[in-house]
């Protein structure tokens, strides 16, 4: 690409990926959550591979990491789906305890991160998959096109 | 003739279920079930979250997260699978 793009890339890019990560972490204060921040984070990922090109990219963004990082995510998120299983699958067992345990009162209360539950876990744990599996799609694919055009 | 006349009654038959679907809607703000008022009246003292929205989706309705999880790595895994590079085919 372009001078121009690359330079718009490197601008915007730690933006792209801090909002992302933002998203994922406040998922239970603010509208989000471990889907929707990791699809912007995979966003910033699919810029950087239209401005720099897959091969680059891929220095510094290996599939097997990639892979690791979505199954450690998804044995997080079961994990946590599991624990609470004395009570029930899925059971908040958190709730009132040291961890993220503040049981706020109701009604709006802005600011308050330390509450939630296993919600925030659960929020980046899912992040976590997001991230690497849409990631692993787009920087997979790209490198097998980019792959394609040489060989023609 | 045949296929029109066909075509033509299933776009009649999918308007009348879409008429039918807007006119016996509820009106807005009338949910048909108490547990509505449930999410939003226990949702921050028995989860914790002042998010209602992620307060359903990983607690009151976390074994749907799990499926859409595992949507999302069979996916993934599909494409990893279909487009990585194999070390058998490099030497073509």
């Amino acid at each position: 690409m372009s001078k121009i793009v690359r330079t718009v890339a490197k601008l915007l890019t730690p933006a792209i990926l801090l909002f992302g990560l933002y998203v994922i972490m406040h998922g239970h204060i603010t509208p989000g959550g471990g889907f929707q921040g990791g699809a912007v984070f995979a966003s910033g990922v699919a810029l950087l591979i239209v401005a720099f090109g897959a091969g680059r990219v891929e220095q510094f963004l290996k599939e097997h990491q990639l892979s690791m990082l979505e199954s450690g995510g998804g044995l997080l998120f079961i994990g946590l789906a599991f624990a609470g299983l004395a009570t029930a699958f899925f059971y908040n067992f958190l709730v009132g305890s040291p961890i993220f345990g503040h049981v706020p009162a109701f009604g709006p209360n802005p600011g308050d991160i330390w509450t939630g539950g296993t919600i925030p876990l659960m929020n980046v744990a899912v992040g976590m998959k997001v991230i690497a599996g849409l990631s692993a799609i787009v920087l997979v694919m790209a490198l097998a096109s980019s792959k394609q055009g040489e060989d023609e | 003739m045949l296929r029109k006349v066909a075509i033509g009654l299933t776009l009649i038959a999918f308007g009348v279920m879409f008429f039918a679907a807007a006119v016996t809607i509820r009106p807005f703000g009338e949910p048909p079930s108490a547990m509505d008022d449930y999410i939003i009246e226990h949702s921050q003292q028995e989860t914790g979250a002042n998010n209602a929205v992620s307060a359903v989706v990983f607690d009151y309705r976390g074994y749907d997260t799990l499926g859409e999880a595992t949507i999302l790595f069979a996916a993934a895994t599909a494409v990893v699978m279909l487009f990585r590079k194999r070390k058998d085919e490099a030497s073509d």
